[in-house]
């Protein structure tokens, strides 16, 4: 190469306080309280008495440079220029003076951005990059949360639900989305359909032998050439040797299915944190608008809205009510595949005689 | 605009709805932008998202990219189908690391978005799981022109493969009165002490750090980072008692009762007679839910510090694993209090780095060599705070108690001492 190569200024993480507004640099670390005027509004009162109000926006998190542009014009003209996001995807601006509040909402709103996702309301669904960008994804994840958060964004925005509730998605079983109240996840239901040809020249096999969590995976001679070989009684199906072996294709337009987690909450806020449990299953993956998988999710938002008291995350609820009533009160089937035989499980069986009746 | 672009009847289908639609963003780029490289590469793109769509599978495989003098940041995506879609046939992610605290002028987002314009595709994100800013969409060559413009004015690459990845934190102290820890600067402080290893990944897989401010955890560090650090305080929680009586006022004393007293997973909290708010603190673990539900009334207290936790991670291989408690409280005031942590995330990920198999993530390894083992090699007492509970099985060879117990002591005895001097 005739030019030189530029080296890199290993600067590493910039420091936020530059690109932080002027009120929150001022009173860092001191703060009063806060309220929640309505939803997608926050207003922070520090010690020394200044207010800073926060309008939260859903986006669709994809931008386009012409939206940022967009999105930084609303930020300049009725805003103070100062932008946050939340780890969420939601676009929040600062502002120090309230009168700018309504007419920051009404900016957004006519653009077309939604205003709320604070306290009690549904949140923005956090989500991966799917078929636009993964290199193993079995479904979409800006198109699922595009369709699911059209049918959702009344729950957006408003406060009726009994607590937070976040949600997300993960388009393969590594769950890249992590835990929800609701998570929506794909699950294949096939073991990996094998490249022979392939295999020796693409795939590292010791490595993929390795990544195979039930020992399924063994080196093997196939039509004379080195390959690798499922045994697939033992196959779970989870996918782990597609990304080190991308010819052991495990993503299948028919078989690879979605299902549905609840009651994943990181807070330490009462209980200590949760995983999400399954509750269903078999959904089929279904592009454009995946109605099947929005109807259970809002089937399972409707009985927790009804039933859970004010406070109560999904896990606080079903751990209040019961599972037995969670799948009596959702209307949905409870299988042998509920029961958990992963390591550790004998722990999650009922060992006592708590039972509702 | 493209002259030939792709039908997109499924994709159009995600344009209708209240929702913003990514499709009608990357249409735009495909037909309204003025450079013509951006409009049919985002036509590429559509092209074979939608052919995504209609057969339910993706299209992208991996491959190396970096750029000049480091080996991650880039994840690279050549396509599968470039023959039928070959505009873009090579299309990686940027990733760049964000400001402690996400936070962002509109000056800047817009320098960064006229950078993106010239060398990219003109798609962002903000942000990825991970945390960075991910610019989608861009050829090898962009990916060089593109960090050398940005690098210049302040922004560095984030991780990806096997090393330190980007770190994320909480808006914290700047806009939370739940904020027991300067978030941002612990945040800064660990990941830029790591950046060569978050440049040149040559550990046994990911590592993280995420920095939650108080025990709500917003930034889902317990749950998906190898080290988390959390804000707490360990002495008496603030009441104001004024404001309890303001909030029975307006909510009554039986919501209270039902949604504040009865939620304390210890009980350590009480309503006396005159609508006083006794707080038992021995016994409250710093749960939050009080003070989220009266955050006017209920406040940290002020001997903060953070309580650190190792181990979280996502399903892959051995199943979702949450972060173990490692250090109880640790002060993080003075420039040594943040050396000791640095200090103390150096010997975990040396002690990893010689100890972890392939693939194996800390909290993986843990499970596999066991807790114990895991302390000693970064030396760290044991602590009853670690445990839910002590062991349950007989099964185990306790030859050692005498001299176990003596340590113990003789640590009670040094606190002791120390407490007195």
């Amino acid at each position: 190469m005739a030019q030189e190569m530029r080296s890199p200024i290993e600067s590493g993480c910039p420091d936020g306080f530059q690109y932080m507004h002027p009120v929150m640099r001022k009173n860092y670390g001191q703060w009063a309280y806060h309220e929640d005027p309505q939803p997608g509004v926050l207003v922070h009162v520090a010690n020394s008495g200044d207010k800073i109000w926060t309008v939260r926006a859903g986006t669709q998190r994809i931008l386009d440079v012409f939206t940022l542009r967009e999105l930084c014009d609303i930020g300049d003209k009725y805003g103070d220029g100062y932008i946050h996001f939340t780890i969420r995807s939601n676009i929040e601006y600062q502002v120090a003076d309230e009168a700018k509040v309504q007419p920051l909402i009404k900016a957004l709103t006519d653009a077309g951005y939604v205003v709320g996702g604070t306290r009690n309301s549904v949140a923005m669904l956090s989500h991966t990059q799917g078929w636009l960008h993964c290199d193993i994804p079995g479904t979409d994840a800006s198109g699922v949360v595009k369709s699911m958060m059209d049918e959702l964004i009344g729950e957006f925005k408003e406060w009726n639900m009994p607590n937070r509730v976040h949600m997300t998605t993960s388009c393969c079983q590594i769950n890249c989305g992590g835990q929800g109240d609701i998570a929506i996840n794909v699950q294949h239901t096939k073991p990996p359909k094998i490249n022979h040809d392939l295999v020796s020249n693409v795939c590292e096999r010791p490595s993929v032998v390795a990544r195979c969590p039930v020992a399924a995976i063994r080196p093997a001679l196939v039509n004379g050439k080195p390959s690798l070989e499922v045994d697939e009684k033992k196959c779970i199906c989870c996918g782990a040797c597609f990304p080190p072996c991308p010819p052991m294709q495990i993503n299948d337009a028919e078989h690879s299915k979605l299902a549905i987690w609840v009651g994943g909450n990181h807070s330490n806020a009462r209980g200590k944190p949760t995983f999400q449990k399954l509750v269903a299953s078999g959904i089929p993956n279904n592009p454009p608008r995946w109605p099947e998988a929005t109807a259970v999710v809002k089937k399972i938002l409707k009985t927790y809205k009804e039933d859970a008291k004010d406070w109560e995350r999904m896990n606080d609820w079903v751990e209040r009510i019961g599972w037995p009533r969670f799948f009596e009160k959702t209307g949905l089937p409870f299988t042998k595949y509920h029961i958990d035989n992963w390591r550790g499980a004998r722990a999650s069986l009922n060992a006592s005689t708590h039972i509702r009746f | 605009m493209a002259k030939n672009t792709y039908p997109t009847p499924m994709l159009d289908n995600l344009e209708s709805g209240p929702w913003p639609s990514f499709i009608t963003g990357i249409k735009r780029l495909r037909d309204d932008h003025p450079d013509e490289r951006i409009n049919s590469v985002t036509n590429g793109l559509l092209g074979q998202l939608e052919h995504s769509y209609e057969t339910r599978k993706g299209y992208w495989k991996g491959g190396t990219v970096s750029v000049y003098g480091y080996g991650g940041g880039i994840i690279p995506r050549f396509s599968e189908v470039g023959d039928a879609f070959p505009e873009s046939k090579e299309f990686h992610t940027i990733r760049v690391q964000p400001p402690a605290g996400n936070f962002y002028t509109t000056d800047m987002l817009r320098q960064l978005g006229d950078s993106w314009e010239k060398h990219g595709s003109g798609l962002v994100t903000f942000h990825g799981q991970t945390g960075n800013i991910m610019f989608i969409g861009t050829t090898t060559e962009g990916t060089q022109h593109f960090f050398d413009e940005i690098n210049e004015y302040g922004w560095d690459l984030g991780g990806a493969g096997p090393c330190v990845r980007t770190a994320m934190s909480c808006v914290g102290g700047a806009r939370c009165e739940m904020s027991n820890c300067n978030e941002h600067s612990i945040h800064r402080w660990m990941v830029n002490n790591f950046t060569d290893d978050v440049h040149r990944p040559a550990l046994p897989y990911k590592f993280k750090f995420k920095v939650s401010g108080c025990p709500n955890d917003c930034q889902n560090a317990i749950e998906r980072a190898d080290f988390a650090i959390i804000g707490t305080w360990r002495d008496d929680m603030k009441v104001n008692q004024e404001e309890i009586k303001n909030y029975i006022q307006k909510k009554g004393r039986q919501y209270l009762i039902d949604n504040v007293i009865t939620r304390c997973p210890t009980q350590a909290i009480s309503l006396d007679d005159n609508d006083n708010f006794i707080v038992d603190n021995h016994n409250c673990v710093r749960c939050m839910h009080c003070l989220n539900v009266m955050p006017k009334a209920l406040h940290p207290g002020d001997d903060k510090g953070v309580t650190i936790l190792i181990g979280g991670k996502r399903t892959l291989k051995i199943g979702d694993l949450m972060g173990t408690v490692v250090v109880p409280f640790k002060k993080l005031e003075t420039e040594e209090d943040y050396e000791s942590l640095q200090e103390m995330a150096e010997d975990i990920i040396d002690f990893w780095a010689e100890n972890g198999l392939e693939h194996e993530r800390t909290g993986e390894m843990i499970e596999r060599i066991g807790l114990v083992n895991f302390l000693e090699g970064i030396g760290i007492d044991v602590d009853p705070n670690m445990v839910s509970n002590p062991r349950q099985s007989s099964y185990v060879r306790m030859d050692g108690w005498d001299e176990e117990a003596e340590k113990w002591f003789e640590r009670k005895r040094e606190e002791k001492q120390a407490a007195s001097a």
